[in-house]
């Protein structure tokens, strides 16, 4: 079944996190991270930093940083157990670092398939402010397999 | 850290690689951690083997935050403009991952002085998973 494109404007519902070292340092662990700016507190700040600075993708893990992160999925009728992240970019407008508290406001901005319909394309931007000025944007890319 | 310098970078030039540590289940259970992302599919290998699948298999945002560290290994990380990825294949449990970069424009934008890369997470046998672009200001 195609997706209505009448979802295309949709906002999502509109979320806030706030960061902490804690968060910044097991994601540095993971992915083998060893500049301490990125996970150490004392170090970022000897560096001139407010905080542990986040990675260009963390932005990303914030916004899915919800009860129901792929809630705009479910109000479209989507199976969830046939989707999967196809593409994933970000615009960079200022650093963010842990401390800062920031506003996720999320818009699905476009619905396209591919192969008759076998491959069903959602596309969601995301404007990322901290005290309502923009730091980052988002743009996730979501496939769902007929 | 110092960034580069525009007019010594040419077309075609590519920057410095990272190649990381095999991806094991500790990595997915770190980087489910570090991530908040718990799917099952990266960290249950029953859910998995129940829905027909062989085992778990990375987080795809595990293989751009690779590529996101050779970046911030090349330039700092207030000098990159944008970074996008498409994920082409799956990475499996045991697959070291291969970044590499080359230049494939120089242009001026925002009144900037910038260069477009072009960016590969690779296994060791050079399938890709993920292909990236990303621009990046430069002095």
């Amino acid at each position: 079944m195609l997706i209505d494109k009448k979802h295309i404007g949709m906002k999502v519902p509109p979320h806030s996190v706030h960061l902490t070292a804690w968060q910044l340092k097991w994601f540095a662990k993971a992915t083998g991270e060893a500049n301490p700016i990125y996970f150490d507190e004392a170090a970022a700040h000897k560096a001139g930093l407010p905080g542990v600075l986040a990675p260009p993708t963390f932005c990303f893990c914030m916004d899915m940083d919800k009860e129901q992160p792929f809630d705009y999925l479910e109000t479209m009728g989507c199976d969830f157990s046939k989707m999967l992240h196809a593409e994933q970019s970000f615009v960079y407008h200022k650093p963010i670092y842990s401390g800062d508290t920031l506003d996720f406001d999320g818009q699905i901005t476009d619905i396209y398939d591919k192969k008759n319909g076998a491959l069903q394309f959602v596309v969601k931007d995301v404007k990322v402010r901290r005290q309502g000025e923009l730091v980052c944007e988002l743009r996730t890319v979501i496939v769902i397999r007929a | 850290m110092t960034v580069p310098n525009f007019d010594a970078l040419s077309v075609g030039d590519e920057i410095p690689s990272l190649t990381t540590e095999p991806v094991s289940r500790l990595t997915l259970a770190l980087y489910a951690t570090g991530s908040g992302d718990h799917h099952p599919l990266h960290l249950d290998q029953d859910y998995v083997r129940s829905k027909g699948m062989p085992d778990v298999f990375a987080h795809g945002m595990l293989g751009m935050a690779y590529l996101g560290r050779q970046l911030t290994q090349w330039v700092p990380q207030e000098a990159i403009r944008s970074f996008g990825v498409r994920f082409t294949a799956i990475t499996q449990i045991g697959e070291r991952m291969v970044c590499t970069g080359k230049v494939v424009e120089k242009l001026e934008q925002g009144g900037e002085k910038c260069v477009r890369l072009e960016l590969t997470c690779a296994n060791e046998q050079g399938e890709a998973k993920h292909k990236a672009d990303a621009v990046v200001a430069l002095a």
